[in-house]
């Protein structure tokens, strides 16, 4: 079982192309917001990007949180999201540590699957998928 | 896919907005054709450029936000240089903010009671009394913008002007996420006559992807051809400035205004391969583009006699070292970048204010100018003097520099030297590669290399052939105002192709537009001529000052009745086409 990991940051560019192509593969959306990767600068261009994206925590306390069960954890770390059961109770959106998760004003939410779809998109190979517990934390 | 375009009118007098639709993308497509529409809708002919009731446009295309590389705003408006109306283009993030925020263009008009933001998304859209920022250059007005609106951080544009916008300066700049430009012919002085300081959109929206493989495939296509081939290398690479050492080998690089074609030594420091060894700190990016063509330098300055720095970034392309570099006789990288960081800081075009100031160092090396009106002596090379001098041309220090500041030309009608002036229909860029690509920037529609490919056929058709030339010049122009309609980097023209283009359309629900490109580009061009001849172009009244006459390039000296030939050729042929009475509303 692979994640998603981000070790290469320093060498975005913001080009959003990581986000775009998770919403439009994996959330079926053209959108910046609905992507389990969005890029932020960190405090303006300037100063570079950072990438919020699920750890994997394990176990994941969104999933704890989840009434319904459409968050539960993965094996190795992070979520299975199942969106029929999902409520839009939006517990699990501050229940993560690192903001991960997005809400829209619908309720829907976002969240990084781990299928790694995102990077092929990124032209930086800031992106990596990396066997659960080879994870390298800097 | 919504065929209409969704149009949001903000009168920033009240902070009112209303939502209009139109039914008319057949017609005009988006970007440069909707602009060029909504002006016909909302500008005014018989008003000054500084009417509050002139619109400031802003328009995005059909592909926006879909496809890699279309990430291009434009930016439209009654020019404070010419007073005609005009278009600039910009990057950044402003075009997918303005997607995301559900808007195909923001038009603004009215001017507020006092300086202004406008912060707009999908679902809000308040105007915010901002006088606190009133002279602030425009890093530390997006420095302080960012900290006073918080939210949306990656996700959002933030476009500003400075001191010189607030001066109603014609080479006023509107500045895009800090390294991108609406910037010439005085974007920045329109925001600055509504009194708008800041406007910050918010992407705060999502659509639907399109249904079915097509579009996702293409998707994958298009950024496989712009990241895996060699295609778009020499944007990433060294970028445009790999053209300095090109151009000015090929005689074709303007030096000391314009005053040389070439200079053997001087060139070492300032090439693309010096800037990206020297100074490159690191590449950026526009939303959507995996091309990541921008760059971005460093200066440090040690500010005391310990150890002690502080440093600023600052981006850098082929136009602004030739500005701020070539044009001003400054060979070092670090010193054009000094110099390129002020010119940013107090908001002007780079491109303006180096031709102007190249202009002002030889009035003054010919007593036509002296510091009584510069302030600071000027001398090529002599890069301090020109940090101040764009200091003062930006914050309009005294009567000199205001005039200049309102174009060469206006200067030199006030101090004479009018026939060194470098002014091309607004001050030239960095192409001396002869008579078509002066006819054709000084006749073409903004003013811009990019209106047409002059200077690229020039270098490859060296030969005096006025019809071919100009066959040419008219030719190229609708394939690039489709694109400029979609709204695609004029860079990504190799990759969208005609093609491809009605592929992208077609995959993601324009099937009309994508089975009429020719016609729609055709048309869309001949209706942007016809609002700027309703604001008062005339080809005729547009010379080329003797200095372009005076150069030698690689094909020899500049031969006049040439140039004359095509210029009035070129004339011409874009009166015809505002005058060809066959096509009709469509």
């Amino acid at each position: 079982m692979k994640q998603l990991t981000t070790p290469r940051m320093a060498q975005c560019i913001g080009c959003h192309s990581c986000s775009l192509a998770c919403a439009r593969l994996v959330y079926r959306s053209i959108s910046w917001n609905r992507a389990g990767i969005r890029i932020h600068s960190a405090g303006g261009l300037s100063t570079g990007f950072v990438a919020v994206t699920c750890l994997a925590c394990q176990p994941a306390p969104c999933a704890a949180v989840c009434p319904t069960g459409a968050l539960r954890d993965r094996p190795g770390g992070g979520i299975r999201l199942k969106r029929e059961f999902c409520i839009k109770c939006g517990a699990c959106v501050p229940a993560c540590p690192v903001e991960a998760i997005n809400a829209d004003r619908q309720g829907d939410i976002s969240i990084c699957l781990h299928c790694g779809q995102c990077v092929g998109f990124c032209p930086q190979d800031c992106l990596e998928m990396v066997e659960c517990g080879d994870v390298e934390v800097d | 896919m919504r065929q209409q375009f969704r149009v949001i009118i903000v009168d920033i007098a009240t902070g009112q907005a209303k939502i209009v639709t139109i039914d008319r993308r057949n017609e005009v497509a988006g970007g440069s054709g909707l602009a060029a529409l909504l002006f016909t809708e909302y500008g005014h002919v018989d008003r000054p450029w500084d009417d509050p009731a002139q619109p400031l446009i802003f328009a995005i295309g059909p592909l926006t936000g879909y496809y890699p590389l279309m990430s291009k705003m434009v930016c439209a408006f009654r020019s404070s240089y010419h007073g005609q109306y005009t278009e600039s283009h910009a990057g950044g993030r402003a075009a997918f903010a303005l997607r995301f925020a559900d808007f195909d263009a923001l038009v603004i008009s009215g001017r507020a009671a006092q300086l202004s933001c406008l912060l707009l998304g999908a679902h809000h859209v308040v105007v915010k009394e901002a006088e606190f920022l009133r002279g602030m250059d425009v890093e530390s007005t997006g420095r302080l913008v960012r900290r006073i609106y918080k939210g949306g951080s990656g996700h959002r544009s933030i476009m500003r002007i400075g001191p010189a916008g607030e001066n109603l300066s014609a080479m006023a700049c509107i500045n895009v996420d800090s390294y991108r430009h609406f910037g010439r012919l005085g974007g920045g002085a329109s925001m600055g006559a509504k009194n708008l300081k800041a406007i910050i959109i918010q992407g705060d929206s999502h659509f639907a992807a399109p249904a079915g493989k097509s579009y996702a495939a293409l998707c994958r296509d298009l950024y496989q051809q712009v990241t895996a081939t060699e295609m778009m290398r020499k944007y990433y690479n060294l970028g445009t400035a790999a053209n300095l050492a090109t151009l000015n080998e090929l005689q074709a690089l303007p030096w000391r205004n314009l005053q040389q074609t070439r200079d053997e030594t001087g060139i070492a420091g300032i090439t693309g391969t010096a800037f990206a060894d020297t100074t490159l700190l690191r590449n950026g990016a526009c939303s959507g583009c995996p091309v990541g063509c921008i760059h971005i330098g460093f200066i440090r300055d040690r500010i005391a006699a310990d150890n002690r720095y502080h440093y600023h970034q600052v981006a850098y392309d082929y136009e602004p070292i030739f500005a701020a570099g070539t044009m001003l006789g400054v060979t070092s990288a670090f010193d054009v970048l000094r110099i390129l960081e002020v010119i940013e800081r107090v908001g002007l075009d780079a491109m303006s204010a180096g031709v102007a100031l190249a202009w002002a160092t030889e009035a003054t090396a010919r007593g036509l100018l002296s510091a009584a009106e510069t302030m600071v002596p000027l001398a090529f090379g002599d890069v301090g003097a020109y940090q101040e001098a764009a200091r003062h041309l930006g914050q309009g220090s005294n009567a000199f520099y205001r005039l200049l500041g309102q174009g060469t030309l206006a200067a030199a009608g006030r101090y004479g030297g009018a026939e060194f002036a470098c002014v091309l229909g607004q001050e030239m860029a960095g192409y001396a590669t002869g008579e078509l690509f002066f006819a054709a920037q000084t006749l073409g529609f903004r003013h811009s290399h990019l209106d047409t490919g002059a200077y690229s056929y020039e270098q490859q058709h060296p030969e005096k052939d006025v019809t071919r030339g100009v066959d040419f010049l008219i030719a190229d122009e609708p394939g690039r105002v489709f694109l400029t309609s979609m709204v695609g980097c004029l860079f990504a023209r190799s990759v969208y192709s005609r093609d491809r283009l009605a592929e992208c359309l077609e995959a993601i629900g324009f099937p009309v537009l994508a089975g009429d490109i020719d016609a729609t580009a055709e048309h869309i061009r001949r209706l942007r001529w016809r609002v700027r001849a309703g604001t008062g172009f005339d080809p005729a009244s547009l010379s080329i000052p003797k200095r372009f006459s005076q150069i030698t390039t690689w094909k020899g000296p500049i031969d006049q009745s040439y140039l004359d030939a095509v210029k009035s050729e070129y004339g011409i042929r874009i009166q015809a086409l505002i005058a060809k009475e066959n096509d009709q509303p469509r």
